[in-house]
């Protein structure tokens, strides 16, 4: 399908596209980070300059991403899915050489001023390459042999340079991610079938060999998983994460300890209090309303991102607008799984709450992408 | 390639389905997230909110300041000063072996004293603080807290410990401190939780250890925030503990200073007693020893060495100490003797030397004999026939229940360790406690207080009083706790005859003040301070016939542990008695020629309040006497002003 397709004089033009935008997202998107700024705000204890101006900052630099992207007409992002998906595979390999080590993985990339993680971007730029192909796919051959393989390399590459970082979380969303853009693509479901026995194969391979030599994960991957089976075997060692996150949590109550009284963030209680275990904060100051709250708000997103991708009749659109959300939910589920002890500590940030520049900027190009699609869908 | 709209249109609603699939599961994620979140805050929310707070609330024991011990004048005994110590925490040393190393060329560390602190950093976790040198002198504290960039992990602190300024003189009276042990605490059924705190003493002996209650006081707490990493960040609440009491004792520091330097060397027990009070003006036992090295912890080879001491320095001879009476005994019997009606002051009886009875022979200390005697002579004169003759008609029990009423195997209940009962026999005990009758020759040896009588140098200084007084004196240590004075009642009369008592005394004037008295060579020249007294000499064995072969005849001739023990007890002035004495001295010979004269010193030093001026002493001695005053004099503890404030 060429950009000739779409009918280009009933999409908006110019500055009125200002008025297309999908508004309930960006509202929706904003009130999210300004939970983020406030939560980050009380974690510094009372301090504006040590992390919420940052991210505010990064916040109003992606905001300006996300509308210089939404005016950009979808069909030409379609069209450029190739090149970026490959820059960022570039950029992959790229941080495997010269990447800066942070937290016992390599991960980041300095290119000039900006600190930039590949592995990130890719969530976008893998969803954009998938739901190009499935685009000039004809969908009747979706669930052929032939063309299900390509999509997984596709996916397996840059996983499996995710992996090697090592970086746990972000290669199982990249996985997840892509079959979740096949999966709305049409491929058969019995591929899914198969995919999930050979996991659960490759699970009892990876555990028993663990202990030889040729073990497939690190020891701190293998303690991650039996601390989530049982974190209270070492509330002071392994465990102690899992185990303060969910006093953090549960200590909150239904209203909370109130803004700035959360004892156990500003007490140094919490690991990661302003990034992956942000979550914690938010509820033990919160509490249970606060962090309904923000599910409601995650949830509400997702439906609009859902109903904006069900509305649309453009193919790319639709498997971009559903992988990207996607991938937005898999941040969520992992996450909060992650703190509320219903997973393993694998290091998903929680979007837009999360102290982070790359997350911060990657999520806002995805919301960019998908207000791009919104704006110049088929109407 | 082109497709038509039907394709396209077809894909897109296979997409919706996928779409709407997804969409289902997400929700269905979001709802257990949800539901997951509300477990989490509400319904455990009182368990995690506890975990909570124990997450960020410590809370410690603010140990008490033990009350201070001064002597009646309000003279510091026992004090809390300030103690600097080092300590070193191996998680955050590092290299342990390394900064040992660096702190040992900073201050005196021994072999020894690395070797023990290796240990207990082994046995210890490794965020316990492990005490490298106590008590380190104030320069080597400076020095440490000046380096501590290149000391990490060692920690200098201050903290309270127990001193005794006056080091022996106190020692078997107070006692001392020492760290909690498993025993102490064992001892106790609800051990107060500030026992536990790392380095909190506890009193081990004397005072210190029977007044612990008093003087320990209660512990204060603080609720403390810590952080994740255990580093306080501020101090929520603070309740004060309530400080130990101060207690005074009622004995005289100079006083009790003068009589210990005055015992010197000797293995020997001095009593001095307000006949009218019952407060123990000194409470002597020689050798002392120093009670701060036991709260520094003892070493091996000093504690041997006190152990090993044939004069056992240890021993609270004081109280704790139980010997013949010998003729001091004499007083108990006489007075027996009186209130059975068996004699009457006037009463004679005629020593030849020995009494036979049976087929054995009870000799006087006299081989000639003392001819007729009365009450009067047979005291001063201490002649033994007399007594002999007297018991065997009072009957030993009428005689042990007049020692009893005079405090002989009574324990007097002070705060003291180690009291003994002495013993006080009569028919029933020799009973019970050999299974055998009490036979006449047990009487005529108790009369002149041998055989089974043991009594102690307070049990003595007791009787003198009460044959002083008339009156049923307790002994008393303590004037006041925490400012409040100790109520001291005029002790009930003892219902003894007074003519009867101004005998014994009248007999005891004669002993110190006429041409024959045994101990007329101590006695107080000076007219407003005469005193009466009554020697003893108590034999620890016989002199047998084999030794008598070889010529010993004498105590000087004897192995030391061997020798009488000399005993003397007194009171003065006479006519209007203020203090008695008691003076045991271990295997010191005669009583009159060794005790008497210590005895004579410390009641002088009672009674002017000062060193004894020459002119109470008999003119003839008065040369000797100044020399050896003055060399006594030398060896004093400075006075000092009174110390009432707290360290």
């Amino acid at each position: 399908m060429s950009f000739l397709e779409y009918r280009v004089k009933t999409a908006p033009t110019g500055l009125r596209k200002v008025l297309h935008l999908n508004w309930a997202l960006v509202v929706l998107v904003s009130a999210v980070s300004a939970i983020g700024f406030l939560v980050l705000y009380s974690i510094a204890g009372g301090q504006m300059a040590l992390w919420a101006e940052p991210q505010m900052k990064r916040f109003g630099v992606g905001l300006v991403l996300m509308f210089a992207i939404a005016f950009v007409p979808i069909w030409l992002w379609r069209n450029l899915a190739g090149l970026c998906y490959g820059v960022t595979l570039l950029l992959l390999v790229a941080v495997e050489f010269f990447g800066t080590v942070g937290m016992g993985a390599q991960r980041w990339i300095d290119i000039g001023p900006v600190r930039l993680q590949p592995s990130e971007l890719m969530k976008v730029t893998l969803v954009m390459m998938l739901a190009a192909y499935y685009d000039w796919l004809d969908p009747k051959k979706v669930s052929r042999p032939l063309w299900v393989l390509v999509p997984i390399l596709l996916i397996v590459v840059p996983t499996f340079l995710v992996v090697i970082q090592p970086n746990l979380g972000t290669s199982l969303m990249l996985l997840m991610g892509g079959a979740a853009v096949m999966f709305a693509a049409g491929v058969s479901i019995w591929y899914y079938a198969a995919v999930l026995a050979l996991v659960a194969g490759a699970v009892t391979a990876v555990f028993t060999t663990r202990g030889t030599p040729w073990q497939f994960l690190h020891d701190y991957q293998y303690r991650r998983i039996d601390t989530f089976l049982d974190p209270s075997a070492d509330p002071l060692g392994a465990g102690y994460n899992i185990m303060q996150a969910k006093i953090a949590l549960g200590s909150g109550g239904w209203g909370g300890k109130g803004f700035m009284q959360g004892t156990q963030s500003r007490l140094n209680f919490l690991p990661e209090k302003h990034t992956d275990f942000i979550f914690t904060t938010l509820g033990e100051e919160f509490g249970f309303v606060g962090t309904l709250t923000l599910l409601v708000l995650y949830g509400l997103i997702l439906f609009f991102v859902f109903t904006s991708a069900m509305q649309n009749k453009d193919r790319f659109s639709q498997l971009l607008i559903l992988g990207i959300g996607a991938n937005f939910f898999l941040y969520i589920a992992v996450n909060m799984s992650m703190v509320m002890g219903m997973a393993p500590v694998v290091g998903v940030p929680l979007p837009f709450l999360s102290y982070g520049g790359s997350v911060m900027l990657v999520l806002l190009i995805a919301f960019g992408l998908v207000q791009s699609a919104y704006v110049h869908r088929l109407r | 390639m082109r497709r038509t709209a039907r394709d396209s249109e077809d894909s897109a609603r296979r997409v919706n389905r996928r779409a709407l699939l997804m969409g289902g599961a997400f929700g269905a994620m979001f709802a257990v997230l949800g539901a997951r979140m509300r477990f989490l805050s509400v319904e455990q929310a009182d368990e995690f909110r506890l975990l909570a707070e124990e997450n960020r609330i410590n809370m410690r024991l603010i140990p008490p300041e033990r009350g201070l011990i001064q002597d009646r004048n309000g003279k510091l005994v026992a004090g809390n000063e300030q103690n600097y110590r080092v300590t070193i925490t191996r998680e955050d040393a590092g290299d342990v072996e390394a900064v040992l190393n660096r702190l040992s060329h900073l201050i005196p560390l021994t072999q020894d004293d690395l070797e023990r602190v290796r240990k207990d950093i082994e046995r210890n976790s490794p965020f316990v603080p492990i005490i490298v040198a106590d008590r380190v002198a104030w320069d080597d504290f400076a020095k440490i807290a000046l380096n501590a960039p290149t000391l990490p992990g060692v920690t200098p602190e201050v903290g309270l410990s127990r001193h005794y300024p006056l080091v022996e003189d106190f020692s078997h009276v107070v006692g001392y401190v020492g760290p909690v042990s498993e025993r102490d605490l064992a001892e106790l059924t609800d051990p107060d939780p500030v026992l536990k705190i790392p380095k909190f003493q506890i009193g081990k002996i004397g005072v210190e250890r029977w007044m612990e209650d008093t003087l320990r006081g209660s512990a204060g707490n603080k609720r403390i925030e810590v952080n994740a990493v255990g580093r306080v960040m501020r101090e929520l609440e603070r309740t004060e503990g309530t400080p130990g009491a101060d207690i005074q004792l009622t004995i005289d520091a100079d006083i009790q200073n003068f009589v210990q330097v005055r015992l010197g060397d000797l293995s020997a027990a001095c009593v001095v007693i307000d006949v009218n009070t019952g407060e123990l003006v000194a409470c002597t036992s020689a050798p002392g020893f120093d009670p701060n090295l036991f709260v520094r912890g003892i070493s091996q080879r000093d504690y041997s060495t006190l152990m090993e001491d044939d004069h056992r320095p240890l021993a609270n001879k004081s109280v704790q100490g139980a010997y013949p009476p010998g003729s001091t005994f004499k007083v108990v019997t006489a007075l027996a003797a009186l209130e059975a009606g068996v004699i009457t002051p006037e009463t004679t009886h005629y020593c030849p030397g020995y009494i036979e009875f049976g087929n054995r022979r009870f000799h006087c200390w006299k081989h000639g004999g003392h001819g007729t005697v009365n009450l009067t002579r047979s005291l001063e004169q201490s002649c033994d026939v007399f007594y002999y003759e007297v018991a065997q008609k009072v009957g030993i029990d009428a005689i042990a229940a007049m020692g009893k009423r005079m405090g002989l195997g009574v324990r007097h209940d002070l705060p003291m360790s180690a009291i003994t009962e002495g013993i006080m026999p009569n028919k029933e005990w020799k009973q019970e406690r050999w299974g055998q009758d009490w036979r006449i020759g047990d009487t005529i040896n108790a009369s002149i207080g041998q055989g089974y009588i043991l009594a102690s140098p307070l049990q003595l200084a007791v009787m003198v009083a009460r044959v002083a007084t008339g009156r049923a004196v307790e002994p008393r240590l303590v004037k006041s706790i925490g400012g409040k004075p100790v109520e001291m009642p005029t002790p009930p009369l003892l219902d003894i005859d007074a003519s009867h008592l101004r005998a014994v005394q009248a007999g005891m004037d004669a002993v110190m003040n006429s041409e024959r008295g045994t101990a007329k060579s101590s006695r107080i020249a000076d007219e407003t301070m005469l005193m009466a007294g009554k020697t003893g000499t108590s034999q620890v064995r016989n002199i047998s016939a084999a030794e008598r072969a070889r010529g010993v005849t004498s105590n000087d001739d004897l192995p030391w542990e061997r020798r009488d023990h000399a005993l003397f007890v007194g009171f003065a002035p006479v006519d209007a008695p203020r203090y008695a004495v008691a003076t045991v001295v271990e295997h010191g010979g005669g009583g009159s020629t060794v005790a008497a004269p210590i005895a004579r010193d410390a009641l002088l030093r009672a009674l002017t309040g000062g060193i004894p001026p020459l002119d109470a002493y008999p003119a003839a001695q008065r040369g000797r006497i100044e020399t050896d005053l003055n060399a006594l004099r030398e060896k004093l503890r400075v006075t000092t002003t009174p110390q009432t404030t707290r360290a």
